[in-house]
């Protein structure tokens, strides 16, 4: 039976579109229409984990999942102090479980936002965030600024639906009534797109925000006539058209939370807008990578009163970034097994953290394959979400979605493999 | 179960303090009963307490708990047999919410103000708080299709788009926030009086909260429009409260209660022109709710020490900022609401926050009807809600108030009346301040009293009513309020000795409104190009889907008078 599907929310990048039309033939995905090239190949599937697996003597072997949960949950019970880390391309009531489950056994949560936009919460804490949902820029922004990022490649439909080409209420002409203007290290493809590029020099952002604020705070006399590479009269410009925006918007990427000064640069850039309100009506928001890395963040914000890095071995929840996130840990040795789910640390982390769980018993739940299946000792391949299962997300702007179930799965979810695993866990220590 | 030999307070049902026993059957308030024997002999026995106004669940919440890791840190509490871990004082985790509420006695808490499209996320929150019952109201003050409907003087579409928005976001009533002024914040400017006309609109905050009030009582909503007043927190704003609730007065209800809840009044109760002669107007405050029968208020009253303010009344919020010197979160949402969060400390020398807090003791205590005033902090924003047994012990001991007036800056004895009031509160007058009159006027029919076929949300504390004189024992009575000695929810048994010993799910309360198809039709075709041209996403992704409420209680409502009450 042929079946098209509307509205189907794509799980690919934090822009968590919603408009997608997917062709379902015989209980399979056909067509996807709407979506960017990254969303359609996600959503059209590759590379599937077929069967759960077990290390023995070195190689991966084919389990039954009930043989599966029992090694994962013996190996959670036997560590000192599990990191539990990932939760980016799945569901919130996946991590609910997984949180759960770390209570238990006093393990850590950790998300891929300690090694993305972990810096950007972390000048949250210092200052705030003053944002808005996409569609409140959609309808007003008359200025909108890429930051560190590339959305024309990263976020393909962002500019479209939401940003520097979408329409809205008081932006009529979409494009045409806006002003790009572009800041980063080289000329992206965004930038090529931009009514005004600056390129600045790696590593300067702080520099370049630090000057923005002290024009915008008249005390532009002060600067030196050249800060980090860029004219004084060029900044002197640029602070003019955030100022004689009626709503400016900044987005910012990995550009500016990894590059030199890290949560400082967002801090002074939090402060930038929060100040430009003064003058005129500003936000900023992270571009968010993973689909639900938002939604990791605000689970665990309401559940532990942290958005990541949260360490359960107390028995009471203890946050210090630094100390509790997942790189730190790992290079200190400070965990002795981990629980990998919808993530590729093996891809992603320091090459140190990756030795580090190299040697340590690794659990991977995905629907995918990838470099960390490659020394996972137990693999459980799950569902996928928002294709296979439904469940909850949330899109870069913070704002809940429910995802879809598209097609039936032949795996379970990540829900389902969590709640056993939390069975077997609780078996075994009943046996103790 | 029976509940045998508590000093009883039911004021509802004309019981204060009798000695009587206590039936529960089935989770609710019986004739007789078998089972369980909960010995209360001499025990200060009431319902379950009932939260009208209190931010427990949603983004700003969230918002809170991630720009203030500082406050995560404090009461933290480890898990137990029973509990999850508890985190936070101003802005706690989910669960110590439940839990927190559960000790003090308090069975129901309603979240006070939530966007339609961010509802989903509030429910996730609100599933994750134990034990309380719950639900949310939705916002819709700034809301660009009832200010179109407004300005074409379309009520009927507004009534349609009212039922629609609370089906949509699974929401209790209608809460409007500083009317207008959150679109306008949309640019940066905020509406100045209740006549300013909203940018780009055409219309008043006067007009936008006058048809929503029609509106509520043509679908005959169990609570009435639950308001924030315009120009909330700013000195002199008292006549902006008097005039907003004279737009009111001629609208007649459509159920036994208020026409308009007011929120927080302490904060709208303000004299001065400016903060260095700002002064409390209460008692002018408190003299019209005497005198008008069509309003009821909540206090909003301020507790020393650490607060967080969150509110969908953003240009207060950047206000706050600045006046504070103090980090800052805003939140625009598209087409309906914006809001803020900005952390606080209530310090007692300083003159304004003295003041604040003489408003809202001066507001409860100057109004003679305690079924007009419900007690509460407007939690986080005037203090966490664990403060309440402090606030309890204020309005029943005169000696408590001129003790703590000391150690105040001294303004707070020129600047309000405080120092003058003699009154001291008697059980009855908590009792339904906490309990009876904030579920009268939310509608709730089941809660805040313990007639037959009540819910069985009974609170019981260490207290002797016979014995101590609250005037004198005031300790004795904050120390007792902290940690009821039972709490019973729905019939279970989930605090004993101040500890939580078990953690139901509690319901989740929304109202499904009728309306006239034709006009339900009406109003979703323009919906619909709402949502194509301006809506970030897609209409059916909108609505909270019935997965984020897993214990549901459906009130019934609407414009046709409906079967149960012809």
């Amino acid at each position: 039976m042929r079946l098209q599907i509307e509205d189907v929310l794509c799980t690919f990048c934090g822009c968590l579109c919603d408009d997608i039309k997917v062709e379902v033939n015989e209980g399979r995905i056909e067509r996807v229409r709407g979506a960017c090239r990254l969303g359609s190949s996600k959503i059209m599937g590759h590379n599937r984990i077929k069967s759960p697996m077990i290390r023995v003597n070195g190689t991966l072997k084919e389990t039954s999942y009930e043989d599966a949960y029992r090694k994962a949950a013996e190996i959670l019970v036997s560590a000192k102090h599990p990191l539990l880390y990932g939760w980016a391309s799945t569901t919130c009531e996946a991590l609910k479980k997984g949180i759960i489950l770390a209570e238990e056994i006093g393990g850590v949560v950790d998300t891929t936002a300690t090694v993305c936009h972990g810096p950007s919460i972390i000048g949250i804490e210092e200052k705030g965030l003053v944002g808005s949902t996409l569609g409140q820029i959609k309808n007003r922004a008359d200025l909108i600024v890429f930051w560190g990022c590339n959305p024309s490649e990263a976020h393909p439909r962002h500019t479209l639906r939401y940003s520097s080409n979408a329409s809205g209420r008081f932006i009529p002409e979409g494009r045409k009534d806006r002003k790009v203007l572009v800041i980063d290290v080289r000329e992206t493809r965004t930038a090529r797109n931009a009514d005004r590029f600056l390129r600045i020099q790696p590593g300067t952002d702080y520099e370049i925000i630090s000057a923005l604020r002290m024009i915008i705070g008249g005390k532009a006399e002060s600067l030196p006539e050249d800060v980090a590479g860029v004219s004084k009269k060029e900044l002197i410009e640029i602070a003019e058209m955030m100022k004689s925006a009626k709503f400016g918007a900044i987005f910012f990427g990995l550009g500016l939370t990894h590059s030199r000064g890290r949560y400082k640069n967002v801090d002074n850039a939090l402060s930038l807008v929060s100040e430009l309100n003064s003058h005129t009506k500003f936000v900023i928001m992270a571009m968010r990578g993973h689909y639900n890395v938002t939604g990791a963040g605000q689970v665990l914000a309401w559940s532990s009163g942290y958005p990541m890095a949260v360490d359960y071995a107390r028995g009471a929840p203890y946050y210090n970034p630094g100390e509790t996130s997942c790189c730190d840990l790992l290079s200190r040795r400070d965990v002795d097994a981990a629980l990998i789910i919808a993530s590729d640390p093996a891809s992603n982390l320091p090459r140190g953290c990756v030795e580090a769980l190299a040697e340590m018993p690794v659990i991977q739940i995905d629907p995918f394959e990838n470099p960390t299946t490659l020394f996972a000792d137990v693999v459980i391949p799950s569902a996928i979400a928002g294709i296979e299962v439904e469940g909850t997300a949330y899109r870069m702007d913070g704002l809940s979605l429910r995802l879809r179930k598209l097609v039936d799965a032949e795996y379970p979810g990540d829900v389902e493999i969590l709640q056993a695993i939390l069975d077997n866990v609780r078996r075994l220590r009943d046996d103790n | 179960m029976i509940i045998k030999g508590g000093i009883v307070y039911d004021p509802a049902n004309g019981i204060f303090g009798e000695e009587m026993d206590i039936c529960i059957e089935n989770g609710r308030i019986a004739e007789d009963a078998g089972g369980e024997v909960i010995d209360a002999r001499g025990l200060l026995v009431m319902p379950g307490g009932v939260d009208a106004h209190s931010h427990i669940a949603g983004p700003k919440l969230n918002t809170g708990r991630i720009m203030r890791p500082d406050d995560s840190r404090m009461g933290t509490e480890p898990r137990t047999r029973v509990c999850r871990p508890s985190t936070g004082y101003t802005v706690p985790n989910c669960y110590a919410i439940g839990y927190r509420y559960a000790r003090l006695g308090y069975t129901t808490a309603f979240e006070a103000a939530t966007p339609i499209i961010e509802a989903r996320h509030t429910h996730e929150e609100l599933e994750e708080i134990p034990i309380v019952d719950k639900g949310a109201l939705t916002l819709f003050g700034s809301n660009w299709t009832v200010m179109e409907c407004v300005r074409e003087n379309d009520l009927g579409r507004l009534a349609a788009y009212v039922a629609w928005g609370l089906r949509a976001a699974r929401g209790y009533g209608v809460k409007i926030v500083n009317p207008g002024g959150g679109e306008a914040w949309g640019f940066g400017s905020n509406v100045k009086s209740v006549h300013d006309p909203v940018p780009h609109f055409d219309v008043t905050p006067a007009q936008i909260i006058r048809a929503l009030a029609e509106v509520n009582e043509r679908l005959r909503l169990p609570h009435s429009i639950h308001l924030h007043f315009n120009n909330l927190g700013r000195p002199g704003n008292y006549t902006t409260a008097i005039e907003t609730l004279e737009l009111l007065k001629d609208i007649k209800p459509s159920r036994m209660r208020q026409v308009v809840h007011v929120a927080h009044m302490q904060f709208s109760a303000y004299g001065g022109t400016g903060w260095k002669d700002f002064e409390s107007k209460a008692s002018v405050i408190a003299d019209y709710f005497n005198q008008t029968d069509h309003a009821t208020m909540d206090l909003g009253q301020i507790i020393f020490g650490p607060a967080t303010t969150m509110t969908a009344d953003a240009p207060l919020e950047y206000a706050n900022a600045r006046i504070g010197h103090q980090k800052w979160s805003n939140h625009d949402i598209e087409l309906e609401e914006s809001s803020g969060v900005v952390p606080w400390v209530y310090m007692r020398k300083m003159p304004v926050n003295a003041v604040q807090w003489a408003i809202g003791l001066e507001l409860a205590l100057l109004t003679r009807d305690p079924w007009k005033v419900v007690m509460t902090t407007d939690h986080p924003n005037g203090g966490p809600f664990v403060n309440y047994p402090e606030i309890i012990s204020l309005l029943m001991s005169r000696e408590k108030r001129e003790e703590e007036m000391k150690t105040l800056h001294e303004v707070v004895r020129s600047r309000s009346t405080l120092p003058s009031i003699e009154r001291e509160m008697d059980w009855s007058e908590i009792v339904i301040m906490t309990r009876a009159a904030p579920a009268r006027i939310l509608g709730l029919e089941d809660k805040g009293h313990l007639g037959t076929g009540a819910d069985a949300d009974i609170s019981i504390y260490s207290i002797k009513p016979d014995e101590i004189d609250p005037s004198k024992d005031h300790a004795k009575v904050k120390a007792g309020m902290s940690r009821a000695k039972y709490t019973i929810k729905g019939g279970v048994v989930v605090v004993r000795d101040g500890e939580v010993v078990a953690a139901p799910q509690g319901r989740t309360y929304w109202v499904d409104a009728a309306v006239p198809e034709s006009e339900m039709d009406r109003m979703l075709s323009a919906l619909k190009e709402k949502f194509e041209r301006y809506y970030s996403i897609r209409m059916s992704n909108y609505m909270v889907q019935d997965a984020y409420l897993s214990n549901p209680f459906v009130v019934r409502a609407g414009v046709q008078p409906l079967k149960e009450v012809i």
